[in-house]
This record gives C-alpha cells, structure tokens and sequence, in this order.
C-alpha cells in the first residue's frame, strides 16, 4: 500500500471520527430542544399562567366497579395495559397514574368510588423537594417531571400526600412517542399534556368517562364549564389542611 | 517533663492486616457487584417499590451518615470544648468521619435510579429541596474535617486547629439538621413530619458516632499493640452512657408530642403495638437491645470494667441505630398515608393498606459494601498516615495522672506528616 493511500485512509478516517464525535455532542442538545419545543407548546402561542389547568371529579356520579378513566390512561400513555412493558416489576412495583379508590365512610357504611392522581398543586411538595428542579410545574399548572434530570431519589413520592407517583423499576421499550419513560426516573399524571399543547382540549379520562363525572377546563376562566360547575357547586380539594390549592378538584367526598 | 503524645502510622505488613483489608475489600466488591445487579436490571430486583420507596440501603446509608457527624464529635470535645484527653483521639475521630461518610453517600448515590446522573445532582440544584441542601453540606463537610486533620498534623498550623475544629462542629450540626429535615419536614406521613426528627438525629448521632469510635479505637489498639488506658475507656464509656440516655430522652418526647395528638393513634399503635415487625424492631431492637441493656452494662458495676462488655454495648448501640433507622424509614412508609380521614379505602395502588416490604440479598450487599468502604478506608488510612498515637497510655492521657516516665515513643509524627 503505498503512502498516499495510507494518508487518504487517515484523512477518511478522522474525517468520519470528527463528524461521529460532533453529531454525539450535538444530537443530545437537538434532542431536548425538540422535547423542549414539544412542550413548550410552541407554534401559536407560550404556556402562560393565563391558563390553569385542572379537573373536576364528581364522585357521586363515578360508577361502582367501573375504571374506564384507568384503561383510557393507560391506552394514552401507554402504562399498564397500554404497553407490553413491566412484565418484570410485581404489582406493587408497576406504575400506577391513575387509580380508583373506594370509600367506606368508617361512620355509615355508605360506600363510593373515586379517580386519584396526580393533584397538580398550585404549591406542589414534589416538587419543593426534588434537588434537580425535575420535578417542576407548568406556568399553566400542570406538574410534570422533566425526565432528562429526574436522578431517581423518590424524594418527591416520600413527600407527594396524595401517592400520586410511580418510579420505574426496568427498562421500557414500548412507549408512547408523545409520553417519555424511562428507568429509574418518577413520573405521573401529566394531566395529558400533550394532548392540550395539540389543542384537544381534554385529558383522556375525561374523554373517556360516560357517567361524565370527570370534568376537564381552565380553572382560570370564568366561563368555562369547569368553573361554571365549581360556582355552581361545593368542591373539596383532597388534603386540603396542607393548603397546597390543588388543580384536581371533587364533589360528594 | 510533660508527657508528650506521639503519633505514627501503623506498620501493616501482618497477614492479618492484610486479611483484615482484603476483607474489607471483598466486602466493598460485593456491594459493588450487588449496584451492578441492581442498577442492570432496574429496581426490580429489590423489595423496593411504589409504596417502600426508600428501602434497606436509605437505612444504612442514613445511619452511616448521622454516625459519620457523631464520630466527629471526640475530636469536637477536644478542639471545641478544651477537654484535653480527647486530643490524642482527635485524628482518628476525623479520618473516621470522612470514612463513614463516604460510606453512607456510596449507598445513597448507588441506589438512586440514575446513578449515572450523579453530576446533575451536582450541577441543577433546587434551592427550596433539603435534598438539595445537603447535597452541599456533604462537601463542606469532607472539606472542612480534611483541613481539620491537615492543620491537626502540621505542627505549623496547629495553632488555628481550634477554629477549624469550631467551624467544623457547626457544620456537623447543620449536615445532621439537613440529614433529620429530609425526613421533618415531609408533611404527607404521620410518621415524618415533626421537628423534634432533626435534633433526635443530632443526639442520635452522638450515640451511634461514638458507639463507633469507641469499638474501633478499642480494635485497633488491640491489634496494633498500643496501649490504651482503662482511664480513657472509662470515660469514653460513661460518657456513651450519658449519650444512651440522652436519645432514650429523645425517642421518648417523639412518640409522646406523636400521641398526644389524636390523628397520630393509628400510626403510634402500629409503630408501638400492631406493626408486627416493626413493633418488635422498635422495643427488641431499638429499645432494649439499642437503648436499655448497653445503658445498663457501661453503668453495671461489674461489667462496666470489662472491655469486652464494653465492645458488646458499643456493638448493640449500632445494631439497636441500625433498628431505629428501619422503624423510623420503613415503618414511616409502611403505614399508610391518611388521604381520606374518616373512610376506610382500598384500591388497587395499596391505599389504606401497610405496604410490604422484603428486602433483597442486593440491597443488603450495597449497605454493608458501604460499610466495608468506610473500615477499608479507615484501616488503609492509619496505615500510611499517622492517625493513631504510639499509646493511649493514662500517664500520657490524664494530665492530673501522677507517674514518673511517659510510654515507649517510637516514630514521629514530623517524620510522617
């Protein structure tokens, strides 16, 4: 091989090294801003505080035995029945965004059933005590965690009051391209934010509830039929001793 | 003359120097393989989940952290509070409390989802997260004890040992203050939130941190030959004693202000009464085994004069602080949160249920590698420093101490330093 030769295939090589060196160091970056855009609801117009989001939940309307809001989260955000994946994790170890828990009044007996998740607090504990800022709310009020810095301490399940949070012990590979996942981060309901930052104007538990007893809206906006209803009628925030102003709020606890 | 206290490393070339640190090693190896395990796989692999999320390596790691700031509390005594027996012990005070915790934040860090994120944690802080918080107060602290030792070994800078010391003991106050809140100041849990969590640890501190010291210092001059007093003994003991005492006090204010109030019952009748393994860890282990029969054997006459009895309590101080970080850490997550007072709930998320929690082998070998780095670093440390002086004799120790000649002095520290 002649010298020439063993020069163009050094050249070719660094030539190739370089360009796979910068696209590694570049992509990441091109990466979050795209994930960031995504968010960022970018194409119209800023997430401002003008909008908060939040959802009414009338329990008295919530049929015994049904979970139609469950399977709709889990087919939107593909967990549980949603996905293929955590077939490792037992049952106390696989996520959980939403769950329908039934009340026995310790006093009457009278029984009825409810939807949790995620609260989105106006002064949300999860996210006052993440040490990376992974945890963080919306301008708009929903709270999500920002899976590039979550670390994986659960601080933020420890101090969540409403055991809204699920960590995730294995590796996922059948998500949902709209909703990052990942092992070894925590995540919740992101009150389907990528569903308003398209513009649907709902989540999907309340697209999926016929006994319309979950109600998306803007709790900023008088007019809307969230806030209609909640003028209309007595709500409760759930824990609301802690004084957090939560953006989930219910009727007939 | 006045009796001089000199310092050398040890000499360490003994098969069972080297047994003792290939022990460690193998120790600290294991863990590692048991993070290899674990941090493959995921989180699956523990008995950790959604309900525990904090599990057996939180405990030791917890416990190791709070003992590091304790152990730091013999050299305090001396720098801080003038007691001049204590200053001989100084060195090895310090060493042992960067040791341990390095030991705890190996077991901390490694059982974190994303331990690979660890420079995150160093770069994106939220300044309103006590985790946060202590993410800085770790450094100082491994900063502040290392200047400690440095200007405790060159002659040259001894004169400002105090204010190092000084400035080092505010700081163990406030690593332990941070390391108590992470847990105060979770207001979800019946079992956290309260206050009185951040000074308990600093008393606890005290009691597992010279706990200890003591059984290593007993350890190592056994081993190496050196001698120390039963003077020195004595008063370490009693004042471990005064130590017991103090977090028997504590641990009883918690549990009292925690029962006064109506809406703690069910978690103090699950921590006191119902909670099964947690019942038993708390008065088996906490408080007999941690609190009532070590306070017993450093008062007790007879056996307050053997060293051997003296190691046992020292022994059933940690094992007894082991317990009461698994009541206060596991039991405080086990009980279920009160979402919905006045109903009774169930859901398919554990709600109003004592979650279950059944530690693996991995995240026992992770604790006890964590463990295994602190006595590695220890043991290797004396080794090639000079950290334990020649004799711990009482002639040298006690000024008051009537005898003619100080002990044999070989080696210098000037030679060494």
């Amino acid at each position: 091989m002649s010298e020439q030769k063993i020069d163009q295939y050094r050249r070719d090589f660094f030539t190739k090294a370089g360009a796979t060196a910068a696209t590694g160091a570049i992509a990441p970056g091109v990466m979050l801003m795209q994930v960031g855009q995504a968010q960022a609801r970018p194409l119209d117009q800023a997430i401002s505080n003008k909008n908060r989001w939040g959802l009414l939940v009338d329990s008295n309307k919530c049929a015994d035995g049904c979970s139609d809001c469950v399977k709709a989260c889990e087919s939107e955000n593909a967990w549980g029945s949603g996905s293929s994946d955590e077939q490792k994790s037992d049952a106390s170890q696989k996520a959980q965004w939403i769950r329908t828990v039934t009340l026995k009044n310790k006093l009457t007996g009278s029984e009825h059933q409810l939807p949790m998740m995620c609260q989105h607090c106006e002064e949300p504990p999860c996210v006052d005590v993440c040490p990376t800022g992974a945890s963080f709310k919306r301008a708009d009020g929903i709270v999500l965690v920002d899976k590039h810095i979550c670390i994986g301490c659960r601080y933020c399940m420890m101090a969540c009051p409403y055991k809204a949070r699920s960590f995730i012990h294995e590796e996922l590979t059948d998500q949902s391209p709209d909703v990052p996942r990942g092992k070894g981060t925590v995540e919740s309901c992101t009150l389907c934010v990528h569903k308003i930052d398209r513009g649907d104007g709902s989540t999907a538990c309340a697209d999926a509830c016929t006994h319309q007893a979950i109600l998306f809206g803007d709790l900023n906006d008088p007019s809307s039929a969230i806030s209609v209803e909640m003028k209309k009628h007595a709500t409760t925030q759930i824990r609301a001793d802690l004084n957090l102003n939560t953006g989930v709020r219910y009727r007939g606890i | 003359m006045k009796p001089v206290v000199h310092y050398s490393a040890i000499e360490g070339r003994s098969l069972a120097f080297w047994g003792l640190l290939g022990t460690f090693g193998l120790f600290l190896l294991l863990g590692l393989g048991a993070v290899w395990v674990m941090e493959h796989n995921g989180h699956y692999v523990t008995g950790m989940n959604n309900h525990i999320v904090w599990g057996l390596p939180h405990v030791f790691a917890v416990f190791m952290i709070i003992a590091a700031s304790g152990i730091l509390n013999v050299a305090s005594i001396a720098s801080v509070f003038g007691k001049k027996m204590y200053k001989p012990l100084s060195r090895l005070s310090a060493l042992m409390a960067i040791a341990f915790l390095a030991g705890g934040l190996m077991v901390l860090m490694l059982d974190l989802g994303r331990p690979d994120r660890l420079v995150i944690a160093a770069t994106y802080l939220n300044p309103k997260s006590v985790f946060a918080w202590n993410i800085l107060l770790y450094p100082g602290f491994f900063g502040a004890v290392a200047v400690y030792i440095w200007f405790m070994m060159e002659k040259r800078m001894n004169q400002y040992s105090h204010q190092i010391g000084l400035f080092a003991f505010v700081w163990r106050l406030l690593l332990t203050t941070g390391t108590g809140s992470i847990f105060g100041f979770v207001v979800a849990r019946n079992g956290y939130d309260a206050a009185v969590l951040a000074p308990m640890f600093i008393i606890m501190s005290f009691g597992f941190g010279l706990a200890i010291y003591l059984l290593s210092l007993m350890a190592t001059c056994r081993w190496t030959g050196r001698e120390l007093g039963d003077n020195v003994v004595r008063q370490l003991k009693n004042l471990l004693g005064v130590f017991i005492a103090a977090m028997f006090y504590f641990v009883f204010v918690f549990h009292l202000t925690s029962l006064y109030g109506t809406e703690n019952h069910g978690f103090e009748n699950f921590i006191l009464m119902d909670g099964g393994l947690f019942s038993q860890l708390f008065w088996i282990g906490w408080v007999a085994i941690g609190l009532v029969l070590p306070l017993a054997i450093v008062y007790h006459p007879g056996m307050s004069k053997s060293r051997a009895w003296i190691g046992i309590a020292c022994a059933m101080v940690i094992a007894g602080g082991l317990a009461s970080m698994y009541v206060i850490i596991i039991g405080g997550q086990a009980f279920p949160m009160s979402i919905f007072p006045g109903f009774d709930v169930s859901s398919s998320f554990g709600d109003g249920q004592v979650a279950s929690y059944a530690p693996s082998i991995w995240e026992l070998g992770l604790g006890i590698g964590g463990i295994a780095l602190a006595l590695a670093m220890t043991t290797f440390a004396i080794k090639v420093l000079p950290f334990i002086p020649n004799s711990l004799s009482d002639e040298l120790m006690d000024p008051h101490y009537k005898a003619a000649d100080p002990e044999e002095i070989s080696g210098d520290s000037e030679a060494t330093a």
